[in-house]
């Protein structure tokens, strides 16, 4: 069993000599497949930072309520009290148009216009938060339609919403990242396989050699295997290099802008499993194309004398 | 050992570079193939090797009968015998022991008996010492060793060497000759295709002739004509 083992080392040590050999070749080869990955992993790895920011929120489909201007604040609470005994409402709170005024004051930064008009411009308004149970489409479309019927209420707002398309839209991007890395890993595969068919080609004496001393297919497959291995593994960190560049880079921009919206995103930059992946996937594909390429070439390859 | 009945090997192209060849080669056996380049020796060879199959007729080496053989156990087959070449045919990037270790890792043998028998062939042929050394900083008999050793080193009990000393001066055939004697004198069947008539003649060896692609085989049919014919 050792002595498999150290077989199958020194295969891959040889592999990755011979790589070091020619490393301008293996490099530029490297590079494409490195890129090729990039591209889907760091869109995948934006995408599930965005997810984090619509999962924080969907737990919380609050509805808010206004009132009509001429509402006044006791009557609010007499309705805000009624709606607490509907099933389905977790919480009801009321927001005084004062204390409103007094919350967009602090946070929206137009303090100073404000200062202008006369009067508080907010009405009366309610924040209702459903149980989680009662916070799905249909129930929430329910909910909407009871509170528009009140003559009381001027506008009723789902928050809900923009979390739904943002979801929807996630999706959406999602499949095209999907779909992009199938595309780019058929090209991985692709140039693995195309480097490995060269590689088979310039070595055709030694195959031949091989072969006319007793080596199987598979003996003499092995080797281009590792070769194959070792160009997945290692585009594949180079890959996560470049990942974590492009998100190092896009991480403090993304955050202040975000910021700026009063959110608290930020990229997430490619943890231990995100690299055990990009890996795990980067090897599956070199192994793969260089098997397809051996296979197909390898058997062409018989001695003569 | 080896057996061809009425065996012929037809290319392709439509030349028949063996007709109908009949004869035996029993274990233990050292024989010369001889006749002009073209005439089907190569073949003859390549047909024991199963670098090629038989197109008509009947050939068995080693108990195998080679048009039957599948593919996949071929690389088996090839482990019994050992080729020499006239080319050597080594790996020029890699050291002297890494090319007579060749067959030994083709084999998955052990690794402590791999380096126990390279270095146990090298030793048969003299070169231990240069071991580490790449095919190019040796001479061309030194190479020729060199393909020797890979030949002999698993041990096989059937050698095969088309034209081994056709790149060499005659002293250097000559060693080369007494190398093949020294492995048939432990039992090992020794097939040699040559034209280089000086070798066959004072060996006292059986000699079987080629000729335009027809067997001669002297000690079989005990006439000496043939042979005067294919070589004049």
């Amino acid at each position: 069993m050792s002595g498999w083992v150290l077989r199958h080392v020194q295969s891959a040590l040889f592999a990755a000599g011979r790589l070091a050999r020619a490393p301008i070749a293996t490099a530029f080869t490297l590079l494409v497949i490195a890129i090729a990955l990039t591209l889907p992993s760091t869109l995948g790895l934006a995408i599930q930072s965005l997810s984090g920011i619509t999962g924080e929120f969907s737990g919380a489909v609050d509805v808010s309520v206004f009132f009509k201007q001429d509402v006044p604040l006791e009557k609010a609470r007499q309705l805000a009290n009624s709606l607490q005994q509907r099933s389905g409402i977790a919480r009801v709170e009321l927001i005084p148009a004062d204390e409103a005024l007094k919350q967009f004051r602090a946070q929206s930064g137009f303090g100073a216009a404000l200062d202008v008009l006369e009067g508080n411009p907010l009405p009366h308004a309610l924040d209702v938060r459903p149980k989680p149970d009662a916070a799905d489409p249909g129930h929430m479309e329910s909910l909407r339609r009871y509170l528009v019927a009140w003559p009381e209420v001027e506008l009723v707002q789902v928050d809900s919403e923009w979390v739904q398309r943002l979801n929807a839209i996630l999706d959406l991007l999602r499949r095209l990242v999907l779909g992009t890395a199938a595309l780019l890993g058929v090209g991985v595969l692709a140039v693995v396989g195309n480097t490995i068919r060269l590689e088979i080609y310039n070595r055709r004496a030694e195959i031949e050699v091989t072969k006319l001393v007793g080596g199987s297919n598979a003996f003499v497959r092995r080797p281009f295997l590792y070769t194959g291995l070792l160009y997945g593994v290692l585009g594949a960190l180079l890959a996560a290099g470049l990942v974590w560049l492009a998100l190092y880079l896009l991480g403090d921009p993304v955050a202040r802008l975000a910021k700026s919206y009063g959110s608290s995103f930020h990229l997430l930059l490619p943890g231990l499993r995100e690299l055990g992946v990009l890996v795990g996937a980067g090897a599956a594909l070199g192994i793969v194309g260089a098997w397809l390429a051996a296979a197909r070439h390898l058997a062409r390859i018989e001695p003569r004398s | 050992m080896i057996r061809f009945d009425r065996a012929s090997k037809r290319y392709p192209n439509g030349r028949e570079a063996l007709s109908s060849a009949s004869f035996e080669i029993r274990t233990g056996e050292m024989v010369f193939f001889t006749g002009r380049s073209g005439a089907g020796k190569s073949t003859v060879l390549k047909l024991i090797a199963l670098l090629e199959r038989p197109s008509r007729g009947l050939v068995m080496v080693n108990g195998c009968n080679t048009a039957a053989l599948a593919s996949r156990r071929i690389p088996a087959f090839r482990r019994e015998l050992g080729v020499v070449f006239q080319d050597h045919r080594l790996l020029p990037e890699r050291s002297i022991f890494d090319n007579v270790a060749l067959p030994l890792h083709a084999a998955h043998a052990p690794l402590k008996e791999i380096d126990r028998r390279v270095r146990a062939a090298l030793d048969q042929v003299g070169l231990l010492d240069r071991a580490r050394a790449l095919p190019q900083e040796l001479s061309v008999g030194e190479q020729q060793r060199v393909g020797i050793a890979r030949a002999v080193v698993g041990k096989p009990k059937l050698l095969i060497a088309d034209e081994p000393t056709g790149n060499l001066d005659p002293a250097l055939s000559m060693e080369v000759m007494s190398l093949f004697r020294r492995f048939n004198d432990v039992g090992v069947t020794v097939v040699v295709a040559t034209h280089d008539v000086e070798i066959v003649k004072g060996s006292g060896l059986r000699e079987i002739v080629i000729a335009e692609g027809k067997v001669h085989d002297p000690s079989a049919e005990g006439l000496d004509l043939p042979r005067m014919e294919a070589q004049r």
